[in-house]
């Protein structure tokens, strides 16, 4: 499904540029290419090596042109259009030229078009064509490339050198695109040909897939191409992995997905993808889907497939049970992150006005829900400041607490594209993260603090940025709280919070901790970026707030290339939270105590809405466990593998009397549930997701929901047996009642998004194209407020029978609790999670590189692989949570943010050991594990 | 709900606002803090804690503050 391609790279200018080409006057912005020009006016110049995603470069000498005038016949692709100029873009001297090129292509090229996979969509096929290619003079005897040898090493795509006219399009691609540069040309003349070292899946290749986006042949081409031939029509829809929300063409053969292609006018990700989003969607169709709703008493009694009508009965039945034995709170619902606003919308709906309590969270708790409480104390709303596309006009750039190349990879390679003309970076992360020192990017400064220390570096920062009067006074005084400003810089300027001072809590010097702040206060248009580093930690709504104070100080935000800007860990994050699903607040983040606010639900849905705020989802846990939670509908979340404290989190389960798990697999929580639902994948529904830069995108239907139903029609059917009945015909109609009800989203509507693409929030009468960047000129709460954030060491503290400090976190090619990427091919580079230890601390304990080691906490243990590394200082230790079994977080703790409950998952004193053998806790789940499926596929299932 | 849970999660809140300089606004922000985001069983339990265990294991800005204002924890529903 080729998008149109205009040969180079749009260009900006207020400056009009008139010229005549092929007898047509065609005006565009000065810097536009001769190719560009002609493109827009509808005359599409011959080209090979040219693509609008790269810079022009002007090798493959098919986009010749006559300009009236001069001598020669210039590349189209690398000649800029003057004002006057009168070109030909078809003349028989430039035929015979093209034609020649073509003849030199063709001679070292296989003639099996026809069983070419990319037959029908080959850029070689169709320049042959449009320059009446008929006979090549050379011959096919001469030396060629035809015999080399495929590349099949990548998963997902084959490298074909045979096929390759070395355009350079890959190289360019990755490098320019990517800034992987991954690939590079090797050899001179004949011998140049595109070089990934030994193989693809060696190289630092981390497929992307930009180079076989970018390749007009073969050579680089999907494996599902190759494997199912070409597709017949796409859908654009929005990814469902991260938060940067790129939006595909999913391209299909009738209700099968060939590939999936970046958009190139999705606007959070102009065309570029990463390996999760581009090829990592085979589990929709995955061979563990569960496809019929199933129900059990017991979750020791095997599961019995169900209709759906008995499945949902049966729910009903016994949440209304348990409300009539328990009481009226003693239900709940959970929904994901993963899943659309219009499916959040309606649990938290169901849960208001079917179960008649505010007992509803999403998995936002777990990992944003700071950044919501924090951003709006001192802002005014619970959202980032920025679009993406702003870090273009960023001088500085402050990356906290997160990994952009592995949790945002699209948004991380916009970002290395503004490093590496120029913008300086400040990394503030325990770990070396590849940003810190990555091909043609450097980190000015990588203040490597200690795990648990974000709030004392930050007040450091302000310290000096105060006592140095590199305050912005004017816009503070115009802008802001003044009576909090000033107790703020009376605050930070204490002794106690400079650089010095916190050297020894922090670890970093603090005459880097100087030069940093500097850096952030007066090196131009400065913006923070951050992420789960800052908010899962006892103080994270405090180190959101101290952000937000450094933004507000020195005047960094309200306008493009600065800002506050969270990066959101899952797909829908920002939406989950923006339309009600949080505890305390209605959609539109309006507290539950608001009468008025109520007051409008209770109109729209006919129900007494409760003005108490319900559980938080560790709430719900410790409720469950002295008895009076019973009961939970869980959309779309695997709460046993993601939520803190293993070992906790099934005990509460076990204690409860029903629970409805609505998934597309027996996720690990389904392994404790007695009713389940089956869900439904993002290409089997409408909806939207809303990103990190509040972006709301259509995700579309591409094919029928596997199991029958999408999942808002599992709900509604939910409540209307819960004798509250739902009645949407479709998607679009949820959003419509979300617009009604929410200031924020008024002007939102899905034929508004067909027609922009996408809207970022607050969309209404007075910003009817939505709002690209928040807080111009005032603060959504009026003046901003300073807030006194004060470091206060965590509980979770070393001590001689735990030494170490574990924090965790994700890579590249796995995604939250692995349950979609696990089943795919991304294993093939992240097969288990490892315990990443400094070689230090490994010489110190006897542990060997590759060797099993146990990780214990107060918590519980479990037993891993060690993999050296010197990312971290000695006395931190490094997992990730992609696998049930590794138990990453029967280690973690309960300790959780002051504010909201988001667990300090950044934060597990910890002691490493050899071992031998699984934990004792790996031993029983496993055990437990074999059992649950063995349950599933006994006679009754 | 575990009240050695209850009293952590309340003495952290307190450790929050115990910073905010008038004491006043400090107390208040504290109730203020548990009002809004706590379910009211966890508000009750920890008011009875108050009353049958004097708040043992409470940081006194958080007894004080409870105390005062004990009035905005109780249900309004």
């Amino acid at each position: 499904m080729l998008e149109h391609d205009y040969g180079t790279p749009a260009r900006i200018s207020e400056t009009e540029v008139t010229l005549e080409i092929d007898g047509m006057q065609v005006c565009v912005p000065q810097g536009t290419s001769i190719m560009r020009a002609a493109a827009l006016c509808g005359i599409n110049v011959p080209k090979l090596c040219a693509t609008d995603s790269l810079e022009p470069f002007g090798s493959c000498r098919l986009c010749l042109v006559e300009i009236e005038g001069r001598r020669g016949y210039p590349a189209s692709c690398t000649t800029l259009v003057e004002p006057g100029m009168k070109v030909r873009s078809q003349s028989e001297k430039l035929q015979v030229l093209r034609k020649g090129v073509m003849e030199l292509y063709i001679s070292d090229h296989p003639l099996d078009c026809l069983t070419c996979s990319a037959n029908g969509d080959c850029e070689l096929q169709d320049m042959a064509g449009q320059t009446g290619l008929r006979e090549v003079r050379y011959g096919f005897e001469g030396r060629n490339h035809l015999a080399s040898s495929k590349d099949e090493s990548n998963p997902y795509f084959v490298y074909d050198p045979s096929k390759c006219i070395v355009c350079n399009r890959c190289v360019r691609a990755c490098e320019e695109i990517q800034g992987s540069y991954a690939l590079t040309i090797t050899g001179r003349g004949f011998e140049s040909r595109v070089y990934a070292g030994k193989s693809f899946m060696e190289s630092d290749c981390v497929s992307c897939g930009a180079c076989v986006q970018a390749c007009p042949t073969a050579t680089l081409q999907e494996k599902s191409v190759i494997e199912k031939g070409l597709p017949e029509h796409g859908v654009v829809t929005t990814c469902a992995y991260c938060g940067v929300g790129c939006a595909f063409i999913a391209e299909m053969k009738g209700d099968e997905v060939v590939r999936m292609v970046p958009y190139k006018h999705g606007q959070a990700n102009e065309g570029h993808s990463c390996v999760k989003g581009r090829f990592a969607w085979g589990y929709a169709t995955h061979k563990d889907r569960i496809l019929k709703p199933m129900i059990r008493s017991r979750i020791t009694d095997p599961w019995r497939e169900v209709s759906w009508d008995e499945a949902l009965d049966y729910a009903a039945s016994e949440f209304r049970r348990i409300q009539e034995q328990h009481g009226k709170n003693a239900v709940g619902g959970i929904v994901s992150s993963r899943c659309t606003n219009e499916e959040g919308y309606l649990v938290q709906k169901l849960v208001r006005a079917a179960f008649g309590n505010n007992n509803v969270d999403t998995c936002a708790r777990v990992c944003h829900s700071p950044t919501g409480y924090g951003l709006k104390q001192t802002l005014g709303e619970s959202a980032g400041t920025q679009t993406f596309k702003s870090v273009e006009h960023s001088d500085v750039i402050v990356v906290i607490g997160a990994n952009p190349t592995d949790a945002h990879p699209v948004f991380a390679a916009r970002m290395k594209k503004r490093l590496k003309t120029g913008a300086k970076l400040i990394v503030i992360d325990p770990r070396k993260i590849e940003l810190v020192d990555a091909p043609h990017v450097r980190a000015d400064f990588h203040l490597q603090l200690k795990p648990g220390t974000n709030v004392a570096i930050l007040s450091a920062l302000a310290h000096v940025i105060v006592n140095e009067d590199l305050v912005a006074h004017e816009f503070i005084r115009q802008r802001c709280e003044e009576k909090a400003f000033l107790q703020w810089r009376d605050f930070v300027s204490l002794p106690e919070n400079s650089p010095e001072a916190m050297q020894e809590v922090t670890g970093v010097p603090a005459s880097l901790v100087r030069a940093a702040a500097r850096l952030y206060a007066t090196g131009g248009n400065a913006a923070i970026y951050y992420g789960l580093g800052v908010t899962e930690h006892a103080q994270g709504s405090t180190a959101v707030m101290a952000i937000a104070n450094l933004a507000m100080a020195t005047g960094n935000i309200g306008r493009e290339g600065v800002g506050v800007n969270p990066l959101r860990g899952q797909n829908n994050v920002q939406g989950s939270c923006d339309i009600g699903s949080f505890p305390h607040e209605l959609p539109g983040y309006r507290h539950v105590s608001d009468t008025t606010t109520r007051q409008l639900f209770e109109a729209a849905w006919g129900v007494h809405v409760q003005s108490e705020p319900g559980l938080r989802i560790p709430n719900m846990f410790d409720a469950a466990l002295d008895g009076s939670f019973k009961g939970l509908y869980c959309q779309g979340e695997d709460i046993v593998q993601s939520d803190p404290n293993t070992m906790h989190v099934a005990e509460a389960l076990s204690a409860m009397e029903c629970i409805v798990v609505q998934d597309i697999f027996l996720n690990e929580t389904a392994m404790y549930a007695h009713v389940f639902l089956p869900g439904s994948s993002f290409l089997e529904k409408d909806g939207t997701f809303t990103n990190a830069e509040r972006r709301i995108s259509r995700v579309r239907k591409v094919m029928s929901p596997r199991a029958g139903l999408a999942d808002w029609e599992v709900t509604m059917r939910l409540s209307r047996r819960l004798g509250y009945p739902m009645d949407y015909r479709h998607p679009s109609e949820i959003m419509d009642e979300i617009a009604r009800l929410t200031p924020t989203f008024h002007g939102v509507s899905y034929e508004k998004l067909d027609r922009l693409g996408s809207i970022q929030w607050p969309c209404n009468d007075d910003v009817p194209y939505g709002t690209p960047i928040m807080h111009v000129g005032h603060f959504v709460r009026g003046l901003g407020k300073f807030i006194i954030t004060k470091y206060v060491a965590t509980d979770e503290k070393v001590t001689k029978r735990f030494p170490l400090i574990l924090t965790t976190g994700r890579i590249l090619s796995q995604y939250n609790v692995g349950a979609q990427t696990r089943r795919t091919e991304n294993v093939q580079w992240h097969e288990e999670d490892v315990l990443e230890i400094h070689p230090h601390d490994a010489e110190d304990r006897g542990i060997l590189d590759g060797g099993w080691v146990e990780i214990q906490s107060r918590s519980g243990e479990t037993v891993l692989r060690a993999k050296f590394s010197e990312r971290m200082q000695p006395g931190i230790v490094y997992t990730t949570f992609h696998f049930p079994e590794s138990g990453a977080n029967v280690i973690t703790t309960e300790n959780s943010d002051w504010a909201t409950n988001c667990p300090e998952y950044k934060v597990t004193a910890v002691e490493v050991k050899p071992a031998s053998e699984p934990s004792s806790w790996q031993k029983t789940y496993n055990r437990f594990r074999k059992a649950q499926h063995e349950l599933l596929r006994s006679p009754g299932a | 709900m575990d009240m050695q849970n209850l009293i952590h999660m309340a003495n952290q809140i307190g450790d929050f606002f115990e910073t905010v300089p008038d004491r006043e606004e400090a107390l208040s922000g504290i109730v203020n803090h548990i009002r809004n985001f706590w379910e009211p069983r966890m508000r009750l339990q920890l008011l009875e804690h108050v009353d049958a265990q004097s708040g043992a294991g409470l940081k006194s800005v958080v007894l004080e503050a409870l105390r005062l204002h004990r009035g905005d924890l109780l249900l309004h529903d």
